[in-house]
């Protein structure tokens, strides 16, 4: 018997009643999305349009703002966790304030893009797909940017670098770095 | 095996009658010609002329959708092969089922689907009855040669019904077809892309974590073991062997018309007797019917409904299915008032048993085991909810589906097909028609209405009851049975006309609820979570196998046809006529709804979210 009783104290199977209003703490971010919604909800089809203002305000699309615009939007929950699963655009965890980006295309890649994302693998301590503990950096590999002419090509934030080679890395990454204490300084005098 | 089913679509014989209304082409597969409605797959022409075009990921109807490309054929014309399933035939086509070509590609796309498939064939709970293990057979694939990367997940099994071995997922989406368009639960989605995807609950959950009602649809309709219920066979064998203990075994009504086939016995055998006497033989101590506790089911459900007419608090819904009790949880919180209180009859047997039978024989309370053998997988679910049991121990131990009593049959050697007949044990076991037909859709709201029609024509004390009555006097509702998704009709009873609507299915019980939400007037109401009700449950022998035309589900007719013969052809054909009823309520229960009946048959639900639970 008493394998019956952990078995019942062992497997609390549910799906409990949620508040979807109170799913998004951040009154602001939730006052963007509601607009977004309110755009789009009555429209067929609209569910990516209203996940990419959900991605573009959050910065990524965490399983409460899912399970929110489900609820908002009539639309099945596995469905709208099938789509954002799907597209790469989306993201389930948060990303970071800069996203590098290694153009894998054929060009780069026989060019060394690979010992580029090794480095920056090694520089940061993540593997691709992956953001930074301290969330400064998420690293990502992209298809041909079309611009084989200067392979390798990494992208940080939609700025450009051609020509790289692995040991340029640390410095690259230096100065994002630099940046983001210069921005802190500044804001703690302020 | 069986040769009742005959594919129903007509094929180019009478084509004068219907010439005029419906187009039809002519094409040729095989060299044979063919005569056939536009619009037919060349699939179905082909199965109507009997070339067996192999299939995987197609359910008729259900799931139509050209994902496997097992069912490849030439056609002329074409550089590329088509997938026959979903290809409309054309005029003068010529398609060819049997070339080289067609054999080579069909055999490699199930190698490549072999190679990332967990094969484990003779370890598996599917092996001998799954649809890529006899593909792969008719193909004649004898050799796996791509070796890439394979799938490797954790099985989820975290809740009392279903478990989801992802390794063994041929991607078919049946599952997912079934659960949204018939069932309308929309737990499965395909999540991720490419080799990652997985046909999953939402975020990839257990599928207790999600608003799945248990109902195991997917589970008949996964051609592997991907989905499968959760065995409890083990700890029903240990129960067993222990001399000490009293194993008490109940049948749901429904299982004495499906046990029979997977034994080989024609759909719709019936086999109440030899089942019995296999029971027996695995070493129950008493064998006891589940129809027994579906009279006391409708006493209690019929008095409540009389009570609830007259207080005016409609509509009144039926609660003896617990797929269906979680789906009102889950999707329709705002009817729950509405539901009936009576616990369905498995549970009212547990209590029962627990409470009234073993106390009066002094059977010490920790040797009584009480295992169900139900057509369900939601049952299993059911019997370890809390509000079944007294917080420490469930009423009802175990639950067996009508597959795992099979397989524990078959474990034991025992030759069912030449079993002699046997008999219910007495008391629990003494059962009316009315009982029996629990099992099909319909059945419930007729049982009901027939003592409903016997309660409101004063018939208040249950000794006025006549002992015998023939068959011919009973009252048979005969609009709400068959196989139509919603059946509406109404009845007189004490001078009111009543609406009653039986649904089956969850998409159809959404039909009615929200008409219902919507100011519809309907009454009584009965919903029973599978198509066809328990007949066809989730918890019934799975018998795509080798013939397709089985798939089609046509065998849900046989089946309850069988239990209403049953019905016909007892004695006793309504619940308020039932000895033992009679006798509890004299010495235990009272009467309907007395202080003990509340305590013991009647439970309360409570209202659940259709949302996964949030992790951050």
């Amino acid at each position: 018997m008493d394998k019956i009783k952990r078995y019942m104290a062992a497997n609390r199977w549910d799906a409990p009643h949620i508040d979807t209003a109170k799913l998004i703490k951040d009154k602001d971010k939730k006052a963007k999305l509601d607009q977004a919604l309110e755009e789009f909800r009555d429209k067929p089809g609209q569910l990516v349009r209203v996940l990419q203002k959900a991605q573009e305000i959050f910065g990524y699309i965490p399983e409460g703002v899912q399970v929110y615009v489900a609820d908002r939007m009539s639309i099945p929950i596995s469905e709208v966790a099938g789509v954002v699963s799907f597209y790469s655009t989306f993201s389930t965890r948060p990303k970071g304030k800069y996203t590098i980006g290694v153009c894998l295309g054929t060009t780069c890649y026989v060019k060394g893009a690979q010992d580029i994302v090794k480095a920056l693998k090694k520089e940061l301590s993540i593997d691709v797909t992956e953001t930074t503990k301290d969330g400064l950096f998420s690293l990502t590999s992209s298809r041909c940017v079309g611009a084989c002419g200067m392979a390798p090509v990494m992208a940080i934030n939609g700025e450009i670098y051609s020509r790289v080679k692995a040991e340029d890395v640390p410095f690259i990454l230096a100065k994002y770095r630099d940046r983001v204490a210069e921005e802190e300084n500044f804001n703690g005098q302020s | 095996m069986q040769n009742q089913e005959k594919n129903p679509i007509p094929v180019m014989n009478d084509q004068e009658d219907t010439e005029k209304q419906i187009e039809r082409v002519k094409l040729e597969i095989d060299g044979q010609p063919v005569e056939i409605e536009k619009g037919t797959t060349i699939l179905e022409a082909a199965r109507n002329i009997g070339v067996n075009i192999p299939t995987l990921c197609y359910l008729k109807d259900i799931n139509e959708i050209g994902a496997c490309r097992v069912c490849l054929v030439e056609v002329e014309g074409r550089k590329s092969l088509p997938a026959a399933c979903i290809y409309p035939v054309e005029e003068g086509m010529k398609v060819r089922t049997n070339t080289s070509r067609v054999r080579k590609a069909r055999k490699k796309i199930v190698e490549m689907l072999l190679s990332n498939h967990h094969r484990e064939c003779t370890a598996c709970i599917r092996n001998l009855n799954c649809e890529l293990q006899n593909v792969a057979d008719s193909l004649g694939v004898r050799n796996i040669e791509p070796t890439g990367e394979t799938m490797r997940y954790e099985i989820h099994q975290n809740n009392p019904a279903i478990q989801r071995d992802y390794n063994k997922c041929i991607h078919c989406r049946r599952c997912e077809s079934i659960c949204s368009k018939i069932q309308e639960c929309y737990v499965y989605s395909a999540q991720k892309r490419g080799f990652d995807t997985v046909i999953a609950p939402t975020f990839m959950r257990d599928l207790g974590d999600v608003a799945c009602i248990m109902c195991g649809q997917c589970v008949i309709a996964c051609p592997t073991a991907s989905l499968a219920d959760k065995e409890n066979i083990n700890p029903v064998w240990m129960a067993l062997e222990d001399p000490q203990n009293h194993v008490v075994v109940q049948t749901a009504p429904s299982i004495q018309v499906t046990l029979g086939e997977e034994f080989g016995l024609p759909v719709g055998t019936k086999v109440t007797g030899k089942m019995v006497t296999a029971l027996r033989r695995l070493g129950f101590d008493q064998v006891f019917a589940t129809d027994f506790a579906a009279d006391l089911t409708i006493m209690e459900e019929a008095y409540e409904f009389v009570e609830r007419l007259e207080q005016n608090k409609l509509p009144f819904l039926t609660s003896c299915c617990p797929g269906w009790i979680k789906f009102c949880e889950h999707f329709y919180p705002q009817l729950i008032p509405y539901v009936s209180t009576c616990k369905s009859p498995m549970a009212m047997f547990g209590a029962l048993c627990r409470h009234y039978h073993y106390q009066e024989r002094g059977i010490p309370r920790e040797r009584m085991i009480s295992v169900a053998i139900m057509p369900c997988t939601a049952k299993k679910y059911e019997a370890a909810r809390p509000e079944h049991g007294d917080g420490e121990r469930p009423d009802i131990d175990y639950v067996l589906t009508t597959r795992e009593l099979a397989r524990m049959i078959r474990q034991a050697g025992i030759d069912f097909a030449n079993l002699p007949d046997d008999e219910f044990d007495a008391p629990l076991g003494t059962y009316t028609g009315a009982g029996t037909i629990f099992g099909a859709t319909g059945g419930v709201m007729e049982a009901a209405l027939r003592t409903a029609w016997w309660v409101m024509n004063g018939g208040k004390e249950m000794a006025d009851a006549p002992k015998k009555r023939t068959r011919e006097q009973t009252v048979e509702f005969r609009e709400i049975r068959g196989q139509s998704g919603l059946k509406l009709t109404h009845v007189m009873l004490g001078g009111r006309d009543i609406h009653v609507a039986v649904a089956h299915g969850t998409g159809n019980a959404r039909r009615i609820l929200d008409a219902i939400l919507g100011g519809e007037k309907i009454d009584y109401v009965e919903i029973m979570a599978c198509p066809g009700g328990c007949v066809g449950g989730g918890g019934q022998p799975i018998l795509s196998g080798r013939d397709h035309k089985k798939l089609s589900l046509d065998y849900r007719h046989n089946r309850a046809d069988a239990l209403y013969e049953i019905d016909y052809n007892k004695h006793l054909r309504n619940s308020y006529e039932n000895p033992t009823i009679q006798r509890i309520y004299e010495e235990y229960l009272g009467h309907p709804g007395s202080e003990v009946a509340q305590k013991l048959l009647h439970t309360h639900y409570r209202a659940r979210g259709n949302m996964p639970n949030v992790r951050e």
